[in-house]
């Protein structure tokens, strides 16, 4: 049933983010024919090393995202410090300096929603833990636009503020703990993958 | 048709009609970001959809202009990349003080905070005398405010800590009064610079140049416009001119790759060859 219907992952963290995204990442098979994009709040002077981090954890190509550059599956991608990532309907992102939202460059609202036009019902969006309300409203686009929204279990979270807002908009399909999305993502992965 | 086909389709109609009516040219921006914008001046105005304002903006020009002023970012700050003004001390000055008389083209200046960051860099390496910065935006009320040269004093621990990194010889605070809760700029800089309207999708080449600085304008735009402007700078800069782009902006996938070469990859510093 799933065969094939997803074609991106989005997934969205602030405050106490960092180790469950690299238990995410580090969780993922080695083989995945579906762009994931990270959006993660982090410090303004942090450039690269989000790349470098997760480098170690997968044997998938971790890159920094460029203007213009065409989203490739099999790659996870970070925008760059200090810019907003969006993603145009031809699958290629574009950056900005706009002002923060949500206290947030990049903020996950503005990802979300553009990946939320890109993709339709072939995305999937997931918002962990964070301490603002960044990613509600990006939650409330991608399920406008017919795709799947996932929450990080609000008992788990370490800040649950962020995954509360978006359940609260009332369009999160899934809340989940981290365990949870891990074999969510095995199972999906491993059914899309082309056999 | 997928609601994102219906909204993208609104969406060119739109901008259609303002370049038709109003000859600003948005068509080729990249479409995320105008998308975006045009959601949120929806909301604030309270239509009900993106093409129940395209009678409201051919109608009302007011209308007009409060949508296009949201059209334009003008985030800006003063010696933004400290490492690449550094780069042109070192790389790019050297060499323009060869020219008797120096032009310089800042494209998309916004409110200022860039050009007079320039101007400093320039009166540092003794070359203010010589050199003009034109320093250009389509945008009238970003000209205004940078013509005026007064900036929130909130910014100056973070602008005189870059500007330290740009290798400066004094104190940023040579350059400024503050006044009032604001930084006033020193006059004399503004002695360097010219600041003009000029549109870089709909105008021609502003001026022949020794150096374009064109920093987080093309990023806006999509990989068609982008040329289109890369044609103009081409047009504008002198054999050996420079050109200077954002961080986060390249010209390696650009056509005109091939008639530049690498100064500074990493800050994005080109000389033209050919
Ligand atoms: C984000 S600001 C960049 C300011 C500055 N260069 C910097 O990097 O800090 C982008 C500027 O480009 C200007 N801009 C956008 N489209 C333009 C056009 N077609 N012609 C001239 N300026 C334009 C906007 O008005 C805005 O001031």
């Amino acid at each position: 049933m799933l065969h094939n219907v997803y074609k991106a992952i989005t997934i969205g963290g602030s405050a106490g983010s960092l180790d469950v995204l690299l238990d995410i990442v580090s969780h993922l098979p080695q083989e995945v024919n579906l762009p994931i994009i990270i959006i993660c709040h982090l410090h303004p002077h942090d450039d690269g090393s989000m790349v470098e981090i997760f480098s170690r954890q997968t044997v998938l190509t971790v890159n920094e995202a460029a203007d213009k550059e065409q989203v490739r599956p099999g790659h996870i991608y970070f925008p760059p410090a200090n810019y907003h990532l969006l993603v145009e309907m031809d699958k290629t992102f574009s950056l900005s300096i706009d002002a923060k939202v949500n206290y947030s460059r990049p903020s996950i609202d503005v990802f979300f929603e553009s990946a939320a036009v890109a993709w339709g019902p072939e995305l999937i969006g997931i918002l962990l833990t964070g301490a603002n309300n960044d990613g509600a409203e990006g939650i409330r686009t991608i399920k406008q636009y017919g795709g799947l929204t996932i929450a990080q279990d609000l008992q788990e979270a370490a800040y649950p503020t962020m995954p509360g807002a978006a359940i609260n908009t009332g369009h999160v399909d899934k809340v989940l703990t981290v365990a949870e999305i891990n074999s969510f993502l095995h199972h999906l992965l491993n059914n899309t993958q082309s056999k | 048709m997928k609601l994102s086909d219906i909204e993208n389709l609104e969406i060119q109609l739109l901008l259609e009609a303002v370049y038709c009516r109003y000859g600003y040219d948005f068509r080729n921006y990249a479409r995320a970001s105008i998308r975006r914008r045009i959601i949120q001046f929806m909301q604030l105005v309270g239509a009900g959809s993106i093409s129940e304002m395209i009678p409201m903006l051919i109608h009302d020009e007011v209308f007009f202009g409060q949508m296009v002023k949201e059209f334009s970012i003008t985030v800006t700050e003063m010696f933004r990349d400290p490492a690449m003004f550094l780069a042109l001390r070192n790389k790019v000055i050297p060499v323009l003080k060869s020219y008797p008389y120096i032009k310089v083209w800042h494209a998309g200046c916004a409110t200022g905070e860039e050009a007079y960051s320039l101007a400093i860099l320039m009166e540092e390496e003794n070359l203010g005398k010589r050199t003009t910065v034109f320093a250009t935006d389509f945008n009238d009320s970003a000209l205004e405010k940078a013509k005026e040269g007064i900036f929130p004093l909130e910014n100056v621990k973070k602008y005189s800590q870059n500007y330290q990194n740009t290798g400066g010889k004094y104190s940023f605070s040579n350059y400024y009064q503050a006044n009032y809760g604001a930084m006033v700029v020193k006059s004399t800089l503004k002695e360097t610079l010219t600041f003009a309207n000029h549109n870089l999708v709909t105008d021609q080449v502003f001026t022949e140049a020794h150096l374009i600085l064109c920093r987080n304008v093309l990023i806006y735009f999509n990989k068609e416009l982008q040329e289109k402007v890369m044609q103009l700078f081409d047009d504008s800069l002198v054999h050996g001119g420079f050109l200077c782009l954002g961080a986060k902006e390249s010209l390696l996938y650009s056509k005109h790759h091939d008639r530049f070469r690498e100064i500074d990859a990493k800050n994005k510093i080109y000389q033209k060859i050919s």
